[in-house]
């Protein structure tokens, strides 16, 4: 909301500038958007007198006018507007100007005649379109007739005026006006105001026979109407529309500016409608019928929920009420007879027909947020003052009342030790009672204790607390001192789950894998895929794109949306770890079970390419050493397994492994099936899930010291020719079982499958090392160890021993 | 000529020769045509027997002085020719050393990640406990006991991800502050808790909007907590991220769950306060919310607050990247450009 700098110094002596004043309501109230003075970045834009004016010899539309600037010698200025008259003031943008959107004006010839600058339109010096009165839209503005030529517009339009745009907080209604915001200002600058008294003069007749208010006082708990007559439309005096273009309203008629300007300064909206439109003299406040429609004043046609509070007369609905009003009673320039309605709504009504209806107007903003419940009269009043003094109306007597349920303002118990307890201050009392009574609340003191009435207006503070605040901000928070808690020592520390998810980040990341953290909403599709286990999906009700619409149930296919998203800027390399959670609902409950997971996806190649080193392509031993030297560095308790999997739909069937520990599955790690890949447009790319929380519960084997051997260790190197599907596991195991109380490691240093081994056959090479700890080796000892398992490996796996 | 004189030419022209011997070779020739059993040494000590008693020592023992001046001459030549030898080796093994080592695999923490462990490690110092709690929540925990009745309009200003009626993506950690209260035995000493995680909100992606982020929500509840700890709480906080020199100010601001509720402004990175364009010529910049604990947030979760309060606030890693590091697009952060994750390495 933007409210004026020039009228707030009209009821404050304030000696601050424009910007000075919107910092410290920044600092001390609301937050404040901007401050912008119109008439900046403008110069010689001044007022004109049309002398005369003649037809361009040589243009169908374009006149060419003398006009007064206040100079000795008229100026002569060509000019297109079709509402140029002779007789008019005019905006004028003299040579050497600038006007809106930055322009400069130069002398300039228009079709062959010479002219002194430009007559300017509202929009032309920087209006926006939404405030420039109707009449003006599409032409040039006309001045009050009593400027003087020559002198600059800004004081006229209000430009000269700062204007300064609140960003009003939910709690804060009471900023939405004039008077809130002079009452805060007023406290925080220590300053006395004095807010206008309205001095009706109700000459008509009495009001009682003229109209009936029927009322759900539920709805609405207040709800007045006064009634003018004898109204004259016109537009409004130039002070009235300045006020309302300041803060963004467009000028129409004097009946509806009243309203408007009236809510500006009171906060509380007001609507006015002709009264001799009214079916009957009895008005109703009630909820919408079933198959009620209203045409509000923007002229769209609503169908009405039987929860939108209407105001009606006996035939139909007239207004949506708090919201906008209709069509068939909207004041218009026959209008002679006014009823206006000042009245307090239920909020949540409110909210939800602005909702319902998209219609979020001045009104329902106010009423959302609660209007001054104990002003409601004031500003009935002070309308109807305006209506007889601006429209010549005649006030009827009395104001028609059809609920008048005003609450009772809060009294709230403070003590000053709470408030220097919780503000960590050393405030005086003195100065705690001198700040709540700036802001217009009544203080009584006995000791320690203050006992506080808060007027019906400040409907945000309810409690002690709210005072604290009130007194905190108007104190200055920059006065608060900075301090630590004190009070008993607590210990600060990672859980054993925490620790391990930081070591498995540090430990991926030493591996050479990038962090990445990918959107856990995506596709039902994505969502299903490398599923883990089986899950029903979970669905947002209400996503905003079918993007990021389901809850993920792996991780992988995030990652593989990260490698199409880097192999679509060229980006070929790419490996990504992330640490994050999966959504698995059983079927039959809302709320899914959350579990921790991490995953790895790599493409394209780990060692990049460099003028020492070939690039090699990943694969899944790269891959799979990661995850090993992983599940390593975790120190997972029992053995870890590595099983073909060719069930995965998603994965190479040849190109798969589940992993296990100590026989329970715990992840996969494999390469993508090539389907899949395309339908990421990713290329080949390795990938591995492991189920984070499962090895967080594992049994973890603890660091412990082990001998280093002083003896030498001997090692025997073997080849073997075994058949295709002997697994290197199964020879692995089998030397290990078989290999002796020395046989300390077997390590594979050979593959091969190439024209030099039989078809159907490869060959294995392995080093095994014995060792003994407590005496060093002899030969023989290793000699028969060796041999045995030679025998073994040729009796139990048909190896041929080369 | 004496044998002595002989002796003392030998060593001149021995000496001249093993100067001017150019390697290894040379002077193993010199070495044995010196000092070999058929060299001019051993004849001269050979032609001794003709001396007189009195004579023969003392030549012999010049003659040692001899032997031993040629020999340590000889030792420093091969030495010398040794190290020449060495050098000129060296010499041809000279590299580049301005060409590129050979790349390693090595990754990165992203940079939102780096944010959060660096606000852990700050709070776990500070003696607070690290908590996370579910991504999907119940409206209950997320709005409710936070002091969002079903009907309040502050609803309006965090549009939700709803499963069901009841059960929504986490629109903020805080969710936590309830979970944690609920269960907390205050006998065994006071609350200080932080929550990291993923949060969730209804919006359209854009340079500055992300249906994901991050938020890391604190909270302190003891006997005697002040607005005063809150502050220099906060101070800490972007005292230990942005630098010493950062300034924090406080503005009165709206939370339901918070009263008094305050919004926290830093120093202007870009001008260091003096006022700029990305301050808004304000010298400020915001980057948190917080304030002092509702009431209604204590009471419902069922601890009085007449006897404990304290404060909480929400901070936004999201936005620390992006003020810190002038990073431009929020998408940046989830959309993981290896160009874009590699660019923060893990100094600390
Ligand atoms: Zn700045």
């Amino acid at each position: 909301m933007n409210i004026s700098y020039n009228w707030i110094k009209e009821y404050l002596d304030l000696d601050v500038s424009a910007a000075d004043l919107a910092e410290k309501i920044e600092r001390t109230s609301v937050e404040v958007d901007s401050v912008t003075r119109p008439a900046d970045g403008l110069k010689k834009v001044v007022v004109g007198h049309v002398n005369a004016m003649e037809a361009h010899p040589d243009s169908d539309h374009l006149h060419i006018c003398e006009v007064d600037v206040g100079d000795d010698q008229p100026s002569q200025i060509v000019c297109g507007a079709p509402n140029i008259a002779a007789g008019q003031n005019v905006i004028v943008a003299l040579p050497g100007s600038r006007i809106g959107g930055n322009v400069k004006i130069k002398r300039s010839k228009m079709r062959g005649v010479e002219s002194d600058g430009m007559i300017c339109s509202l929009q032309e010096i920087g209006f926006s379109e939404d405030v420039v009165p109707k009449e003006y839209a599409d032409g040039i503005y006309v001045l009050p007739a009593d400027a003087t030529p020559g002198e600059p517009v800004f004081h006229i339009l209000g430009m000269d005026d700062s204007l300064i745009d609140l960003d009003v907080t939910p709690n804060r209604g009471d900023m939405l006006s004039l008077n809130g915001t002079l009452r805060d200002l007023a406290a925080i600058y220590d300053k006395p105001v004095t807010l206008d008294q309205p001095a009706v003069k109700e000459t008509g007749d009495a009001i009682a026979d003229q109209l009936t208010l029927h009322v759900d006082d539920q709805l609405s708990p207040q709800y007045r109407m006064r009634l003018v007559r004898n109204i004259q439309i016109k537009p409004s005096p130039m002070w009235l529309q300045v006020r309302l273009w300041n803060a963004g309203m467009r000028p129409i008629n004097n009946v509806v500016d009243v309203t408007n300007y009236i809510m500006l300064k009171y906060g509380q909206p007001l609507h006015a409608f002709d009264y001799d439109k009214f079916s009957g003299q009895d008005v109703y406040v009630r909820t919408a019928q079933a198959g009620e429609k209203l045409t509000t004043l923007d002229e769209n046609d609503h169908e009405l929920d039987p929860t939108d509070i209407v105001i009606a007369d006996s035939q139909a609905p007239i207004a949506l009420a708090g919201v906008m009003g209709g069509l068939s009673t909207a004041i218009s320039d026959q209008t002679t007879t006014v009823a206006i309605e000042a009245a307090v709504f239920e909020s949540v009504h409110i909210r939800k027909a602005a909702q319902r209806h998209h219609l979020h107007t001045d009104a329902s903003q106010r009423f959302e947020r609660g209007v001054n419940q104990a002003g409601v009269q004031d500003a009935l009043d002070a309308a109807a003052q305006m209506l007889d003094e601006l429209a010549a109306g005649t006030v009827q007597t009395g104001t028609a009342v059809g609920s008048n349920r005003v609450p009772e303002p809060a009294v709230i118990p403070l003590t000053l030790t709470h408030v220097n307890a919780v503000l960590g201050m050393d405030l005086s009392m003195e100065r705690v009672t001198h700040i709540l009574e700036t802001l217009g609340f009544t203080v009584a003191v006995a000791g320690d204790q203050l006992t506080v009435t808060v007027p019906i207006r400040r409907n945000d503070i309810h409690i002690p607390a709210d005072l604290l605040e009130e007194i905190a901000r108007i104190y200055g928070y920059d006065n608060i001192p900075a301090t630590l808690p004190t009070g008993r020592m607590t210990q600060g520390r990672l859980t054993a789950a925490q620790r391990l998810m930081r070591a498995t980040r540090h430990s991926l990341e030493g591996l050479g894998l990038n962090q990445a953290i990918s959107y856990a909403l995506t596709t039902e599709d994505k969502a299903k895929m490398f599923l883990m286990r089986p899950s029903e999906v979970t669905k947002l009700a209400w996503p905003m794109s079918v993007d990021h619409a389901v809850l993920r149930m792996n991780m992988v296919t995030g990652l593989l949306d990260d490698i199409a998203y880097n192999t679509a800027r060229k980006v070929k390399d790419v490996a990504l770890y992330e640490q994050g959670r999966v959504f698995y609902r059983e079927d039959g409950t809302d709320r899914p079970s959350e579990e921790e997971h991490i995953a790895g996806a790599v493409t394209g190649t780990l060692m990049p390419e460099a003028w020492d080193q070939a690039a090699k392509p990943v694969d899944f031993y790269q891959v799979k050493g990661m995850v090993e030297a992983y599940l390593q560095d975790m120190a997972v308790n029992g053995d870890v397994t590595y099983v073909p999997n060719a069930d995965m739909p998603e994965m190479h069937p040849g190109r798969t492994a589940d992993i296990l520990v100590h026989g329970h599955r715990i992840g996969y790690l494999g390469q993508v099936h090539p389907t899949i890949a395309k339908r990421f447009k990713i290329g080949a790319t390795y990938v591995f899930e492991l189920n984070l929380q499962a090895i967080i519960d594992m049994p973890k084997q603890e660091n412990q010291y082990d001998v280093i051997s002083r003896y030498p260790a001997i090692t025997r190197d073997i080849a073997m020719l075994v058949a295709d599907d002997v697994t290197n596991e199964q020879v692995v195991n089998l030397i290990e079982k078989r290999g002796g109380a020395y046989l300390q490691s077997v390590k594979l240093f050979d593959v091969y499958a190439g024209v030099k081994v039989p078809k159907g056959k490869k060959s294995l090479a392995y080093t095994l090392t014995y060792q003994d700890k407590h005496a060093t080796l002899v030969d023989d000892a290793v000699n028969q160890a060796f041999d045995k398992v030679s025998h073994r490996l040729q009796d139990e796996l048909g190896a041929e021993i080369r | 000529m004496s044998l002595k004189d002989k002796l003392t030419e030998l060593q001149q022209h021995g000496l001249a020769d093993i100067q001017k011997s150019s390697d290894l070779k040379d002077v193993n020739q010199i070495r044995v045509s010196l000092l070999g059993k058929k060299g001019p040494i051993t004849e001269v000590l050979r032609g001794m027997r003709d001396l007189d008693a009195e004579e023969r020592p003392k030549v012999g023992a010049f003659a040692n002085e001899v032997r031993d001046t040629l020999t340590t001459a000889l030792a420093k030549r091969r030495e010398e020719l040794e190290a020449a030898v060495l050098n000129a080796r060296l010499a041809k093994e000279t590299l580049d050393v301005t060409l590129p080592g050979t790349p390693v695999a090595k990754g990165e923490p992203h940079v939102i990640q780096q944010i959060i462990d660096q606000i852990e490690d700050l709070f776990l110092g500070m003696g607070y406990q690290v908590l996370s709690g579910p991504e999907v929540e119940e409206d209950k925990y997320n709005f409710e006991m936070m002091n969002l009745p079903k009907n309040h309009p502050a609803r309006d200003m965090q549009d939700t991800f709803y499963i069901t009626k009841e059960i929504l993506m986490r629109t903020q950690t805080s969710p936590m502050q309830a979970r944690t209260l609920e269960k907390h035995d205050f006998s065994q000493g006071p609350l200080k808790m932080i929550s990291p995680g993923v949060v969730y909100r209804r919006d359209t992606d854009d340079p500055t909007h992300s249906h994901q982020f991050h938020q890391v929500e604190g909270l302190v509840i003891d006997k005697h907590v002040t607005m005063a700890d809150l502050k220099g709480t906060l101070q800490v906080l972007a005292h230990e991220l942005f630098g010493d020199k950062f300034d924090v100010r406080l503005r009165p601001s709206y939370f339901p769950f918070t009263e008094p509720s305050v919004e926290a402004d830093i120093t202007c990175f870009n001008c260091g306060g003096k006022g700029c364009n990305v301050c808004k010529n304000t010298g400020w910049i915001e980057v948190l919310g917080a304030g002092m604990v509702h009431p209604n947030v204590l009471k419902m979760a069922g601890v009085d607050p007449d006897v404990y309060g304290g404060f909480a606030f929400g901070v936004g890693p999201d936005r620390f990247a992006m003020l810190k590091y002038g990073v431009d697009d929020i998408r940046n952060f989830y959309l993981n450009d290896v160009r874009f994750l590699t660019q923060f390495t893990k100094k600390g």
